[in-house]
């Protein structure tokens, strides 16, 4: 059994709707050309006062959170920026799985991508799941990929993902190798899109020499 | 409802989203997916490093670098210098830059750098010199991709590994999205425009709207707007989580990409008509989802919260939390007011602001200028009021100079700068301070997006303006009597 088909750990209540990757990781921390150190920077300001300073009423600031694995998030979880740096950011602080009714397109398809768990369950079956983590620091959420089966305080709840996206998450595939196979296929389909459609060959490189340097 | 699949047979009456897909099909993957052929790629310098490295680290390289182009536009202040004197001070920031020269001329990929003068926006930028043209997938490490869609181009952001996926192969493992078909007849009230029609749809269909589809807009009112109004239509259709947003492409479409596509030369140009007059949904074609609206019930629309569906006529007061239909919208009413610093049942006119923001990929273009200059022709900024216009562009800019507006805006009290995000996001250093509320063009009032604790107000360009000369939230058609 590897270490993707069973997670497990406490889960965190984040009861907010819309909850966007600005918010999940703000602009100054966007700075970097490596992924290092976007652990500092998740829910900043919901974490950290406007003087840096921890703001004890959050939950992932106290000490009965502290092992916290899942977040029980409000819908629509990570709309908004395309950035990638919000789910390597939940993975840095300890983050391996997030349930919610619903998440944001590009998120989804970044934390698949980076083997970061998303569940996705009714809006009043996380309403009553938010209430019964927020009551017990001590609860305990499992997903068993095996199943498709989230054990949660409040019962035990089958979940989907598309076969693709559950064997990329259990077997963490190389995705880029994996098209690579095709290469032939996809060499060969350029050419002949190309023919059918000249203008549109090399149209990055051609606009720029068009347009001379400045 | 049946999950789009691409393996459904692709005969009878085809959306135009499906025709633009199925061009793109390299091969079928699975029941939901294919590998998608990406004719245009553009990066900008804050989501492609990670990417790049990860090319180095398996020894791959860029096997089509003509179809990719990279763009600096987030991190690049936008103080009025020279363009060979634009230098970025913050030291994080500059190696982004200077990272993301090192990887183009690598991999021989073409650049607009940071002393370009051409440099801007990417979502401004591509499509001004032509590159976007109808029938073609355009992906971008920016969720605002969706804005070539104006173009009848199929434009969506992608996370930074797909980025890696894109350059390592020209293409991507797609999912096909569910499609939403967007009717809007009628003509739009004068003092109305495209952003105050894309505000009225997300306040209408929510932030999660659109979530899982493609948008196909059509009607009377669409076929009305110019392509720069269609870009800002499309370009905020992402903040109703649409997987993209599609306009059929028309003469006016055609027009604006012929004029700018030189290269398009006269042995390709009766061929490249004829294929973009295909583009457009077949009669009959079915759509998962339909909606309908009437631009005759337009107005200016204005945001009050933190999500871009929290959003009133400029005539309309804030809401009650308890008014909310359940306790997850009651708290995020509250949560959002608390935010924003307004009282439920105020009126949202007449608030005060101290800031006007005035460009963006949804905004900064040369007609939003335009706009924004006949409000502001002969009046000024108000007291107390920073008031800042950030073309999308260097070609933006020039034009804005050549017509006039710029020295109309200076005159008035504008700060005229130079291209970029700029404070739509606040990567560099055109941020709001703490409780700061400002009268912005751009896409999203998220908590802490232009600056921590900054309260954003999105609006159209013409409202900005009011703003800006009366030092708070204005109805335009108040300001310009319709004589």
């Amino acid at each position: 059994m590897s270490a993707f088909t069973l997670i497990e750990g406490v889960g965190a209540p984040l009861p907010l709707p819309n909850l966007d990757t600005d918010q999940i990781m703000p602009k100054q921390f966007l700075r970097g050309i490596d992924k290092s150190g976007l652990d500092k920077g998740l829910l900043y300001d919901m974490r950290f006062d406007e003087h840096g300073a921890p703001r004890a009423d959050f939950v992932l600031n106290q000490p009965a959170w502290r092992d916290t694995r899942v977040l029980v998030a409000g819908a629509t979880f990570g709309c908004g920026s395309s950035r990638e740096h919000a789910v390597w950011g939940l993975q840095q602080f300890g983050i391996r799985a997030v349930i919610a009714p619903s998440f944001g397109e590009i998120f989804y398809s970044n934390a698949m991508n980076n083997r970061l768990l998303l569940v996705m369950l009714p809006r009043d079956v996380i309403e009553a799941l938010m209430n019964a983590v927020d009551a017990d620091s001590h609860n305990a959420i499992a997903f068993d990929l095996q199943t498709m089966q989230v054990t949660t305080p409040i019962g035990t709840f089958p979940f989907e993902l598309s076969a693709r996206h559950r064997s990329m998450f259990l077997q963490g595939l190389d995705m880029i190798g994996l098209s690579l196979r095709q290469r032939a296929d996809i060499e060969r389909f350029a050419r002949q899109y190309w023919q059918a459609y000249p203008w549109t060959k090399n149209v990055a490189q051609r606009t720029r020499e068009r347009l001379g340097t400045t | 409802m049946t999950e789009p699949s691409p393996l459904a047979a692709a005969t009878g009456p085809l959306t135009l989203y499906r025709k633009l897909v199925d061009s793109h099909t390299v091969a079928v993957l699975d029941a939901q997916n294919v590998l998608l052929f990406c004719d245009l790629h553009l990066m900008n310098e804050y989501t492609s490093p990670q990417a790049f490295t990860g090319l180095d680290e398996q020894a791959r390289g860029v096997p089509m670098p003509g179809q990719n182009v990279a763009v600096v536009s987030h991190i690049i202040p936008t103080h009025p210098v020279a363009p060979k004197l634009r230098v970025i001070a913050d030291p994080p920031s500059a190696l982004q830059a200077t990272n993301l020269k090192h990887n183009c001329d690598k991999h021989g990929i073409r650049l607009f750098d940071t002393t370009d003068a051409m440099q801007g926006i990417e979502h401004v930028v591509a499509p001004e010199h032509g590159m976007i043209r109808p029938g073609m997938v355009v992906i971008c490490g920016d969720s605002h991709t969706t804005t070539y869609g104006a173009l009848g181009a199929l434009g969506f952001g992608i996370g930074t590994t797909e980025v890696e996926h894109v350059l390592a192969t020209q293409t991507l493992v797609y999912r096909m999205a569910k499609t939403m078909r967007i009717r809007v007849d009628g003509k739009l009230p004068v003092g109305t425009t495209a952003k105050d029609l894309i505000l009225k749809i997300i306040g209408k269909i929510g932030a999660q709207g659109a979530r899982g589809y493609v948008v196909e807009y059509c009607g009377s009112a669409i076929q009305d707007l110019s392509v720069e109004a269609r870009f800002t239509l499309c370009n905020m259709t992402v903040e109703a989580a649409a997987r993209g947003a599609l306009i059929a492409p028309d003469d006016v479409a055609l027009d604006y990409v012929l004029r700018r596509a030189s290269d398009i030369d006269d042995t390709q140009r009766t061929d490249a008509i004829a294929y973009w007059q295909t583009l457009h949904s077949d009669a009959n074609a079915a759509f998962d989802m339909e909606f309908a609206f009437d631009a005759a019930d337009i107005e200016p629309y204005v945001t009050w919260g933190t999500s871009p569906d929290q959003v009133l006529p400029v005539s309309g007061h804030i809401p009650f939390p308890e008014d909310q239909m359940d306790d997850a919208d009651q708290r995020s009413v509250e949560r959002a007011l608390s935010y924003t610093h307004l009282s439920p049942g105020a009126a949202l006119e007449g608030t005060a602001i101290q800031h006007v923001f005035i460009g963006s990929c949804t905004n900064g273009r040369i007609e939003d200028l335009r706009a924004v200059a006949d409000v502001v022709r002969g009046r000024k900024v108000a007291d107390g009021v920073r008031a800042m216009v950030v073309p999308g562009s260097g070609a933006v800019r020039d034009q804005a100079e050549a017509e006039g507006i710029a020295a109309l805006l200076i005159d008035a009290g504008f700060e005229w700068r130079k291209p970029g995000c700029s404070m739509c996001l606040a990567m560099n250093d055109d941020v709001l301070s703490p409780g700061e509320r400002c009268a912005s063009t751009t896409n999203r009032n998220f908590e802490g997006r232009q600056g921590r604790a900054g309260r954003t107000h999105l609006m159209s360009p013409a409202m900005a303006a009011a703003a800006a000369v009366t030092g708070c939230i204005t109805d335009v058609r108040q300001l310009n009597p319709l004589n």
